[in-house]
């Protein structure tokens, strides 16, 4: 099928998803007229159900906790994935180690924004109950911190941390742990993923039970993920192959 | 007035087209990924603009009473996640890519003889 047909199929599909999408549009609540009632219930009740103050979290950890559990096993599928399908046992290690395109000023910059970088990744990691954040936003954060280490240092550097056993090891205990948390409230004898944990005084870094601890496990993942994926691909891209 | 508000739901009619027509009328694999990442982009417009209020302000309680009218929560956490997955899939995807040209040694669709039935 060549392109003109495609084109062709493109347009009458297109035509009829745009003129059923529209009349489906126009039934919708007018824009910024939001009706409710889910997420006006959600709002007024999370804070005294689950002591979080951010509720998009308190809904993502906890109410909707098991299908963000489904979702952190894409994302760590998906890096397996990568990993697999990237990492060749031929590839000759760290061979082009070169610092060129870098000056002093970018390394001292990015040496100097690391420790930035990682304490304000850890800080949205573990305040994701209470502000914005969690351990999806925080994680990549964390994860950048390591990424300005192979800006500032180079390649070997930075693959000493990536390619530690320890870094897969850590990965997997991130997605282990929240499906951790879930099972434990089994222990105790409630639901899975039951919010079991006493949940403090609203406000408190530790407050909320179980949303800090799957948020900070959410964060260990998403972040070790992320450092395990740039480092494939860099490990991919930089060192060569040789064919 | 009607037009106005079917200006975000529109939005996202146009970039899931826009997607759409870049995954069909792809010459390159890399490109049909991002045409991909373009498509997916309108579930967030559409999403938030379904839960979007005037006048309502973020559904965070650090700092305001409860009771305080917010924009819908749901719908920020039903794409906050996806987010990041994406970006992850997308990583999977752009692998499969990689691994594509080595084997082919092309990334048009087209010469991917390999690919028909």
């Amino acid at each position: 099928m060549n392109v003109k047909w495609r084109l062709g199929m493109f347009f009458i599909a297109g035509a009829f998803f745009l003129f059923f999408y529209l009349i489906a549009a126009k039934n919708l609540p007018p824009w910024g007229h939001y009706r409710g009632p889910y997420g006006d219930v959600i709002s007024s009740l999370s804070v005294y159900q689950r002591h979080a103050t951010d509720v998009v979290n308190a809904i993502d950890y906890d109410y909707r906790g098991f299908d963000t559990l489904g979702e952190e096993f894409i994302l760590f599928t998906s890096i397996i994935g990568v990993m697999l399908l990237l990492r060749d046992p031929k590839l000759k290690g760290g061979a082009a180690e070169s610092d060129e395109g870098l000056s002093k000023t970018v390394k001292v910059s990015a040496g100097g924004l690391f420790g930035i970088t990682l304490i304000f990744g850890l800080y949205v990691c573990t305040h994701g109950q209470l502000t914005p954040g969690g351990g999806f936003q925080g994680g990549v954060i964390v994860a950048t911190a390591f990424m300005l280490v192979y800006i500032a240092e180079n390649l070997k550097r930075f693959k000493a941390i990536a390619s530690h056993p320890l870094m897969e090891v850590l990965e997997a205990l991130g997605a282990a742990l929240y499906a951790l948390v879930g099972v434990s409230a089994l222990a105790v004898g409630l639901p899975f993923l039951t919010n079991w944990i006493p949940l403090g005084t609203t406000g408190d870094v530790l407050s909320s039970g179980t949303i800090a601890v799957i948020s900070a496990s959410v964060g260990l993942e998403v972040a070790t993920g992320f450092i395990l994926l740039s480092y494939t691909y860099l490990q991919d891209i930089v060192s060569g192959r040789e064919e | 007035m009607l037009a106005f508000h079917l200006i975000p739901y529109a939005v996202a009619a146009w970039l899931f087209l826009c997607g759409l027509y870049g995954i069909v009328t792809s010459g390159h694999l890399v490109h049909t990924v991002i045409s991909l990442v373009v498509l997916q982009t309108s579930t967030y417009v559409l999403l938030l603009a379904v839960g979007f209020r005037w006048d309502a302000v973020a559904p965070v309680f650090a700092d305001i009473s409860p009771g305080v009218v917010t924009v819908d929560p749901i719908v920020q956490a039903l794409m906050l996640t996806d987010v990041v997955v994406e970006a992850t899939v997308v990583a999977l995807l752009l692998a499969m890519v990689v691994k594509v040209h080595e084997k082919a040694g092309t990334l048009s669709p087209d010469d991917l003889r390999m690919m028909r039935g």
